[in-house]
């Protein structure tokens, strides 16, 4: 079995963002850029499959700018075997990105997709589940277990009230959450290896997709600035504040 | 325009993130009531009462249980086809559903909308919200989710919605299957609902610690408890516990910050709270920036005596 990883390129999550002052958008430039938390997790889910055996191949993609090749390079070097990256410039929003995902599934035919819950950057959560709709196959959302086993999948699924676990028929489309696993360092030796894996290049125009925006970015600010509020002496002024609040009778 | 709204429940009652998203679709036009699931005869008629609602569509049978969105997201997309905008609140179930009904629209879904601009105008948290994004649609139709806690809840009684069953049924996809859940049960309010809240952090070290310090003074104050990843993670506590960034959003009238440092994903997910308390030892810590009490000092000793004495 084969398994297609999304990784994407975003800003490091110990960067604090910067709203630029223009409002155009967040401040990129000379910033740290990672790969999204929740695609490492991804990464991780997948080599664990192939290493127990379950998955043959590993089949990292990014859509995004010509640096998405180091985000890549991360996943070939914690252990992907080969990559994908379409180039393209500008932002491509989850409904363009999951149709390119589509045609490569179309050609890869993979038996599970695992991708991230959710960008750190924009926070959209939707590419997965756009994924799945796309493909027909279905969905194993915010994931914090998964087993493969005749031809189907197992996932326990992070939800509001607690755990959820569905079974799915695949080809699967499964999406992580924090607790799947803790991610792998990838060690020098397989840095120096992950430079001679292949790495295909390809553009939304190969895969017949237009990746003009639906939805277009008018402004971004600042959210309003909370005041840092005064500090207390001891337990029983922090009560007596309490009080004074209503908070304690 | 005509919306039309998901209804959250739990099979027995409405739950109040979907107030919430009724109160962001009444300010797009019309608002529509969808309520699928097995058995959900009482949770329509419970939903045809809140206020401002037209049409409650009633998709009822095994297939719909459990709001497997391979067989939910057809039946919403059916539905699509007299309305303008699917609303569902950013509730795990509104982001599981949400998206796969959007691509089959072909429409790019609008994620945890803050406030309604206009009829394609709307605002959005990215970067944890440390930048908030107004955006336009050019989509025929939308599809969005509502951020709970940006929008005051509708009235759950005094509307008189008609209730209509779906007519259109769709088949079983037949790929997906529900096999069991694990929900915690408690007799504290839900954190996303909660007027209080108490949260600890790594710093409580265990989950006998939550037990004896964080629960009881929770108890006191009639409060939700809630926790950081990073007390998840050490497994002091279950998953729907977090509050962040990739937890839960709250927004309470007091928030009580426990052994937590701070960190831009933990306040993602509390900075909304009307006021914020913070205990920490370390008297530089980012909770501080945005607490409007602070008490320097170790929890083990600051915890006890504030429960004793509230
Ligand atoms: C300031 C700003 C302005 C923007 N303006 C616009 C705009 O005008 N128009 C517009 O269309 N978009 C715009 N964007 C959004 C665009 O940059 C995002 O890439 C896009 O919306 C993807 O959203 P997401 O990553 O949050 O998706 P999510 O659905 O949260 O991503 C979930 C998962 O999908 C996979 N994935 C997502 N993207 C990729 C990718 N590129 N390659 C590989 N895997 C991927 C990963 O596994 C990821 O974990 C803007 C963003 C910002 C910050
Ligand atoms: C992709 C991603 C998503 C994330 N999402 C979330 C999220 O949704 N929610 C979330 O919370 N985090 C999230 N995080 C994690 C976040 O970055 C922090 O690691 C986490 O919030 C830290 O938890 P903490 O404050 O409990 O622990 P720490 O940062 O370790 O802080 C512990 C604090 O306790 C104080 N302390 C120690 N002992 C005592 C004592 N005896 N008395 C009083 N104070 C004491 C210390 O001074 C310190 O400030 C995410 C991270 C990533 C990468």
């Amino acid at each position: 079995m084969k398994v297609l990883v999304p990784v994407k390129r975003v800003l490091d999550y110990n960067v604090k963002p910067r709203v630029k002052a223009d409002g155009s958008g967040v401040d990129l430039a000379n910033v740290k850029m990672s790969m999204n938390p929740f695609d490492e997790i991804a990464v991780e889910e997948a080599i664990r499959l192939k290493e127990k055996g379950a998955a043959t191949e590993i089949v990292a993609v990014s859509i995004g700018e010509q640096k998405a090749q180091e985000t890549l390079r991360t996943a070939l070097a914690m252990g992907a075997d080969r990559a994908i990256l379409v180039v393209a410039d500008g932002p491509v929003e989850p409904l363009a990105v999951a149709k390119i995902l589509k045609a490569i599934a179309d050609e890869e035919q993979p038996g599970l997709v695992i991708l991230g819950k959710q960008a750190i950057d924009d926070d959209n959560n939707q590419t997965g589940q756009m994924l799945a709709a796309l493909t027909d196959w279905a969905q194993g959302t915010f994931a914090s277990k998964v087993e493969v086993a005749d031809g189907s999948v197992t996932v326990t699924r992070e939800v509001d009230g607690g755990l959820e676990t569905v079974s799915l028929t695949m080809p699967a489309i499964v999406t992580t959450d924090l607790r799947l696993n803790e991610p792998r360092y990838a060690s020098l030796p397989n840095i120096m290896k992950a430079k001679s894996k292949p790495m295909a290049q390809k553009t939304p125009a190969d895969f017949g997709v237009d990746t003009t925006p639906r939805v277009t970015t008018v402004s971004v600010a600042e959210p309003g600035k909370r005041q840092a509020g005064a500090k207390v002496a001891d337990v029983d002024e922090l009560v007596m504040k309490l009080k004074a609040m209503g908070v304690a009778k | 325009m005509k919306t039309l709204v998901w209804v959250e429940h739990d099979g027995i009652t409405v739950k109040d993130a979907t107030l919430s998203a009724v109160t962001a679709a009444a300010k797009l036009g019309e608002v529509h009531l969808l309520v699928a699931g097995e058995n959900v005869g009482g949770v329509a008629d419970a939903a045809a009462k809140i206020a401002g609602v037209g049409t409650v569509h009633v998709a009822d049978g095994a297939l719909y249980a459990h709001a497997l969105p391979e067989n939910v997201a057809p039946l919403v997309v059916a539905l699509m086809a007299d309305h303008d905008a699917f609303v569902a609140p950013a509730t795990t179930t509104g982001k599981n559903i949400a998206p796969r009904v959007a691509a089959l629209l072909d429409v790019m879904q609008v994620s945890e909308v803050l406030s309604v601009v206009g009829p394609d105008t709307f605002t959005r948290p990215i970067y944890a919200g440390n930048a908030i994004a107004t955006v336009k649609s050019s989509d025929a139709k939308k599809v969005l989710t509502i951020r709970g806690t940006a929008f005051e809840k509708a009235a759950a009684e005094g509307g008189s919605g008609t209730v209509e069953a779906v007519s259109a049924a769709t088949d079983d996809a037949g790929v997906s299957r529900f096999v069991g859940s694990e929900l915690a049960q408690s007799a504290r309010p839900e954190l996303t609902s909660a007027k209080i809240i108490v949260s600890g952090g790594r710093a409580l070290g265990s989950g006998e610690a939550f037990h004896d310090l964080i629960e009881p003074l929770a108890d006191k104050l009639g409060a939700a408890v809630g926790a950081s990843r990073a007390a998840v993670d050490a497994g002091y506590v279950p998953n729907d516990y977090q509050v962040g960034q990739t937890g839960k959003i709250v927004a309470p009238e007091v928030y009580v910050a426990v052994g937590i440092s701070g960190a831009i994903q933990h306040l993602a997910g509390m900075k909304d709270s009307k006021i914020i308390v913070a205990i920490n030892k370390d008297e530089d810590a980012p909770i501080f920036q945005v607490a409007d009490l602070g008490l320097v000092g170790d929890l083990f000793k600051i915890v006890p005596e504030l429960t004793e004495k509230l």
